[in-house]
């Protein structure tokens, strides 16, 4: 595995329970006008404990309605979605989210905003305060703990989100497009974060990204899934063996980008695509 | 400075110009039911000296604060209760606009027949005039929370009724000001249309004050500052105050 090449290969099942997984899913959708679409069409993939994957593809194709189903936010219409071999029946803090908007609580201050992600799941007292200020430090906000979200910078509120998803060590964190609307250095910054905090997670926390950013896809990933336009449906499946910290200058990393967006392209000019 | 320039001197150059006018009227028409500023300041200094005035406010406030308490936790409660239960939604709704768009005035009669010529007959008015405001203020506020907090607390491992106290309700709050202070005026009217009409044999408060004066102009103007600055006060110090702090925590207000 450590041959630092990038190689094509199917879909496949890992040995033993997946940490998450998805078969044969379908999701529709209600758009506002009443019209039903099909978001993802028979969508199949398992996702391994600690791994980091990121699914990749255009707008619209149906990545956040997968993510959803995972969440346990939304019901497929067809298909299971499995967490350690389980029907996920609805949401719960054994699986983080982070929302492209930080959805930080905007009454509470950034301190209290972690607080009480843990005070939901049971934490109390001195332990809940010690380890909402352990999860704020450990992205770099100790200094605006008693600062409302609103007075932060969108890069700080994104971070003090990703501080709220895992001051309550969720076994799977589950992203969807976070970054999206930061600028270019910020993106970096909070990359290079969650690569940084997968890798101290020691194998124990199960990343699963959405993005249609094929840079940020192959920086973060063990494996890349493209989906195709609407109705989304799985393409192809990239492994990406580059050593951590990965760096966009990367040669290999660059290959990769370049052979996705290869893939991706011809997809676009596909006839009926 | 230039908050005292904005704030404060245009209200008071209103007041100012209203005294104004009515000095000008009262001097010109010198008729007995229209006394001068002068004559009205010293009618309250008098009713204020013999303390008929604050024991009579102070009666009223206490009346006032029971029935908006109540009237808010009814309110709130059945606000909450709606927006969860989409067939509570649909009986209940309706009765409450009736109520709503119901003159308070029209429950006097009812109230004497059920509690007597009483405090808790007034108190009753003050209720049923003020809580469907705040019920339905509530569920216009929680249904307009942006579904993306009820989600992230969801996912958060909030449900049911932990998700309505720590993230729906306080999410709600902003718009449930709006329907805290009209409460507030509706309880105020109302309590004010009761006190005036349902008067019990050695009760005080401001209304009934001003039902005993009705052959005393001067002392009755008197009675009707006290009720409108109590009212103006209430409604700028207090609500303001709330609003102001509730909007600069949550950066919702543009200060100018």
């Amino acid at each position: 595995m450590s041959d630092a090449t990038a190689t094509m290969t199917p879909p496949s099942r890992e040995a033993g329970v997946p940490k998450l997984s998805v078969d044969a899913l379908t999701v529709e959708r209600t758009l506002a006008n009443g019209e039903r679409i099909v978001a993802a069409q028979d969508v199949s993939f398992d996702i391994a404990t600690g791994e980091f994957v990121c699914l990749l593809g255009p707008s619209g194709c149906g990545k956040t309605s997968i993510l959803n189903v995972l969440a346990g936010l939304d019901r497929p219409s067809a298909g299971r979605a499995l967490l350690d071999g389980e029907p996920i029946e609805g949401p719960g803090p054994d699986r983080a989210v982070l929302f492209q908007d930080p959805a930080l609580f905007p009454w509470l201050s950034v301190r209290a905003n972690v607080e009480l992600a843990l005070e939901l799941i049971g934490v109390d007292g001195d332990e809940r305060r010690e380890r909402g200020r352990a999860a704020l430090a450990s992205v770099g906000l100790s200094d605006v703990l008693d600062v409302q979200p609103h007075e932060l910078s969108a890069g700080m509120r994104q971070r003090a989100a990703l501080a709220r998803a895992l001051a309550c060590d969720p076994s799977v964190v589950l992203g969807d497009e976070p970054f999206g609307v930061l600028d270019a250095q910020t993106r970096e910054l909070l990359q290079n974060e969650v690569q940084r905090v997968w890798m101290g997670s020691g194998g124990r926390t199960t990343f699963l990204f959405i993005s249609h950013n094929v840079r940020e896809a192959v920086l973060l990933a063990d494996r890349v899934l493209v989906m195709s336009a609407r109705p989304g449906r799985l393409l192809e499946e990239f492994r990406i063996h580059a050593p951590r910290p990965r760096d966009l200058d990367d040669v290999l990393v660059g290959r990769v980008v370049s052979e996705i967006h290869a893939l991706m392209l011809r997809e676009q000019e596909r006839p009926g695509a | 400075m230039r908050r005292l320039a904005h704030e404060v001197l245009p209200p008071l150059a209103g007041i100012a110009g209203l005294i104004v006018v009515w000095a000008v009227i009262a001097a010109t028409t010198s008729s007995a039911s229209i006394p001068s500023p002068l004559a009205v300041w010293d009618a309250l200094v008098d009713g204020l000296r013999d303390g008929t005035i604050q024991e009579a406010a102070l009666k009223t406030l206490i009346r006032l604060a029971f029935s908006f308490v109540v009237a808010v936790v009814l309110g709130t409660g059945l606000g909450v209760l709606l927006a969860l239960n989409e067939f509570a939604r649909r009986a209940i709704r309706p009765l409450i606009v009736a109520l709503q768009i119901t003159p308070f005035v029209a429950w006097v009669p009812l109230a004497v027949v059920w509690f007597g010529v009483s405090e808790r007959a007034v108190v009753f008015v003050a209720i049923v005039g003020s809580f469907p405001a705040m019920a339905l203020a509530t569920l216009q506020a929680i249904r307009q929370v942006p579904p993306l907090y009820e989600r992230a607390g969801r996912t958060l491992g909030a449900r049911g009724w932990t998700l309505y106290r720590k993230i729906v309700v306080p999410a709600a709050l902003p718009g449930m000001m709006a329907g805290l202070q009209q409460a507030w005026g509706f309880a105020w009217k109302a309590l004010m249309a009761g006190e005036l009409i349902v008067v019990a044999a050695g009760a005080t408060g401001l209304g009934h004050l001003l039902a005993g004066q009705e052959h005393d102009v001067t002392a009755l103007l008197a009675t009707l500052a006290v009720i409108v600055a109590i009212g103006v006060a209430v409604d700028y110090v207090v609500f303001g105050q709330l609003d102001r702090r509730i909007r600069r925590r949550r950066g919702l207000l543009i200060e100018s």
